[in-house]
């Protein structure tokens, strides 16, 4: 267990800047998840924190301790990489003790160690094979288990899951959780599925382009992301977005979609007419009667079946795509004409120029509650 | 692709057969050659049924070369160790600098770092001949000239280049994640060059000593100039069979199937080496 704190970070090739002045903190025993698409320097941040390569400029500390000019075989860290990077010429067992055999155990003691990691990820029976004769599983989970086999105070976990396949990811995105409190450790873990994202981290640091755009709790960035990028970012289906430029009238701030008013309540009066970005989750959108208040008219154009979930895609008269998510099961037009109706506390606004969110009054709490 | 008629088959084997029987015959005539005599050699037609001699393997290895115009001495069996010594002590040390050095160029990129190992391959650019006549001055001036240190430094021009740019590729090859990995868990960077870089690079390196080991065994250029007779390899020493009474082609035939020995032997010995490791593709499924 220790912290980690990244201060003013800057981390240059030749003149491309891939981390620009990052900071980040990491709670004692905190699972921190770096969030972001590929080139946004997440795992250069890993490489600079374990000590492979320095940064340019900026503090590293681990447990309080300056750490940038302790070489990477000292600070006691252990990493899971994106391509496993098990030692081909050693077997299963050694690759897993190779963090143990850099101490003075004995013999013993390291047999134990690997035995207990390898049990706990339920590789023992192939602790003698070598990489070459692993299924892609079990090296990623001879990888992981070198990483946990030293118990290091930081964990820094690089995409581990990504070279897997789709049911191993899942199984794993269950167990990791369970297995990462067992450790203890403070963890940073990479990825770029944000569905590992919101199951695995305490908080998420959401980075692109060598910075950090948002750092929250899961809930906190779903239900408020920072900016278009990161409501695009996080949620299956993608989020919906149109552009509009919000109108003011006496009961507050709306926008209209079809020649249909739409309000959005709590939404600050000053956003009238400027040229906005309005977000809205497939779950905030439901399929109504012709009559209803705020019915939208659209045509059906495609389903999709998501197992807990059945997607629709509709086009609005003026031909833009929208999705509509709706619980499966639920009764629903299969094609034609239709109708959807909006739930205007649910839908994000965004300045289309910057793409930052627009805060409204509403609390995210009844939002989230509303959208559900 | 799966079904090859009997008619691709066979002429497939016929291209191969010829491929082979160009390649090997002159190796197969030397072979035959070195048993027999000058006159049996130079009969026209020529022959493959002879009685077979040991003469020649017989005069290479006592040193004492009979020929018509009397009794020569001839220094084989020294110009065959003066090979093997030489090969073998200036592959060692081109291995022993020219592996750290690629590791060096390979891992870290420094100032100046390829100038440098550009400049260390453009040693094999320039013919021999051109540097020879100011070495053959420097030497003498350092009193390098005819010794087995002086020899071993210049053979270093031809080791030590091809060492250093085919294993440098070999490390590279090596993701460099394997090594951070290894010293995340703990290890120096020696400790990672030792037990995960070079073991990774083990056929690379096997397959650059050998080649150095061959192109240090067919210099003849440097060893003719710099060295004098008692310090001369086989390539040099052939040339003692060039005597005034004609040229001993079946002594030469055996002089050759003698210093072919080796590296022959060498190169089937390491060739398990070059193919077992090639395939640790263990980083990716």
């Amino acid at each position: 267990m220790t912290t980690l704190q990244l201060k003013n970070i800057v981390k240059r090739y030749k003149t491309n800047t891939v981390l620009d002045n990052l900071s980040l903190d990491v709670a004692d025993g905190e699972t921190l998840v770096l969030f972001g698409p590929s080139g946004a320097g997440k795992t250069v941040l890993l490489r600079l924190v374990a000590g492979v390569i320095d940064p340019d400029e900026g503090q590293i500390l681990i447990g309080g301790e300056d750490v940038l000019d302790i070489d990477a075989e000292h600070r006691g860290i252990g990493m899971a990489f994106q391509n496993f990077a098990l030692f081909p010429h050693m077997s299963a067992f050694d690759n897993i003790a190779s963090p143990l055999t850099a101490t003075n155990a004995t013999k013993e003691a390291i047999s134990a160690g690997v035995h207990k990691v390898a049990k706990l990820l339920k590789i023992d029976h192939v602790l003698s094979h070598h990489p070459k004769a692993l299924s892609n599983g079990q090296k990623q989970r001879t990888a992981l288990a070198r990483a946990l086999a030293g118990s290091p105070p930081l964990l820094l976990l690089d995409d581990p899951l990504r070279n897997v396949d789709a049911k191993l990811r899942f199984e794993m995105r269950l167990e990791l959780p369970r297995l990462l409190a067992a450790q203890g450790a403070t963890v940073v873990y990479v990825t770029q599925d944000y569905k590992e994202a919101m199951a695995l981290g305490d908080r998420i640091a959401v980075m692109s382009q060598g910075r950090i755009r948002q750092i929250g709790t899961p809930q906190d960035i779903y239900n408020e992301p920072a900016d278009i990028e990161i409501a695009r970012l996080f949620g299956d289906p993608t989020i919906n977005l149109l552009d509009v430029t919000p109108k003011s009238g006496p009961e507050g701030v709306y926008v209209e979609l079809s020649n249909v008013k739409v309000a959005l309540p709590g939404m600050p009066a000053g956003v009238a007419g400027q040229t906005c970005v309005i977000g809205l989750r497939p779950e905030a959108i439901a399929f109504t009667n012709a009559g209803a208040p705020g019915a939208i008219p659209v045509k059906v154009e495609a389903e999709t079946p998501l197992n807990e979930k059945t997607v629709t895609l509709v086009l609005t008269a003026r031909g833009r795509e929208i999705l509509v998510s709706r619980p499966a099961g639920t009764p629903g037009p299969l094609s034609g004409p239709a109708h959807i109706a909006v739930n205007g506390q649910a839908a994000f606004l965004f300045d289309k120029e910057s793409g930052g969110l627009i805060r409204s009054a509403a609390t995210p709490m009844t939002r989230n509650g509303e959208a559900a | 692709m799966e079904t090859t008629s009997t008619l691709e088959k066979t002429l497939r084997l016929i291209a191969l057969t010829l491929v082979v029987v160009f390649f090997m015959f002159p190796i197969f005539w030397i072979f035959l050659m070195s048993f027999q005599t000058n006159e049996t050699i130079l009969a026209i037609p020529p022959s493959v049924i002879f009685t077979p001699t040991l003469s020649n393997y017989a005069a290479l290895i006592t040193g004492k070369l009979t020929t018509a115009a009397g009794t020569l001495d001839i220094a084989f069996m020294r110009n065959l160790m003066n090979s093997i010594f030489l090969s073998v002590t200036s592959v060692a040390i081109a291995l022993v600098l020219g592996v750290p050095a690629a590791y060096a160029f390979a891992r870290h990129k420094f100032k100046g770092s390829e100038d440098i190992a550009f400049t260390l391959l453009s040693f094999r650019f320039a013919p021999p001949l051109l540097v020879l006549l100011p070495l053959t001055q420097y030497f003498q001036w350092l009193g390098l000239s005819d010794t087995y240190f002086g020899l071993i430094w210049v053979y270093q021009l031809i080791c030590l280049p091809l060492i250093l740019w085919i294993v440098r590729g070999y490390f590279e090859d090596i993701s460099a994640d394997v090594e951070y990995a290894y010293r995340i868990a703990g290890h120096s960077w020696f400790a990672t060059f030792r037990k995960i870089a070079l073991p990774l690079a083990g056929p690379g390196i096997a397959a650059a000593g050998l080649l150095a080991f061959i192109f240090a065994w067919n210099n003849f250029v440097f060893a003719l100039v710099l060295a004098s007779a008692d310090k001369q390899p086989v390539t040099v020493g052939a040339l003692a069979f060039v005597t005034s009474s004609g040229i001993q082609y079946g002594q030469i035939a055996s002089a050759i199937v003698l210093s072919v020995t080796p590296t022959l032997a060498l190169a089937l010995y390491a060739q398990r080496y070059l193919v077992e490791g090639l395939s640790l593709g263990a980083v990716k499924g």
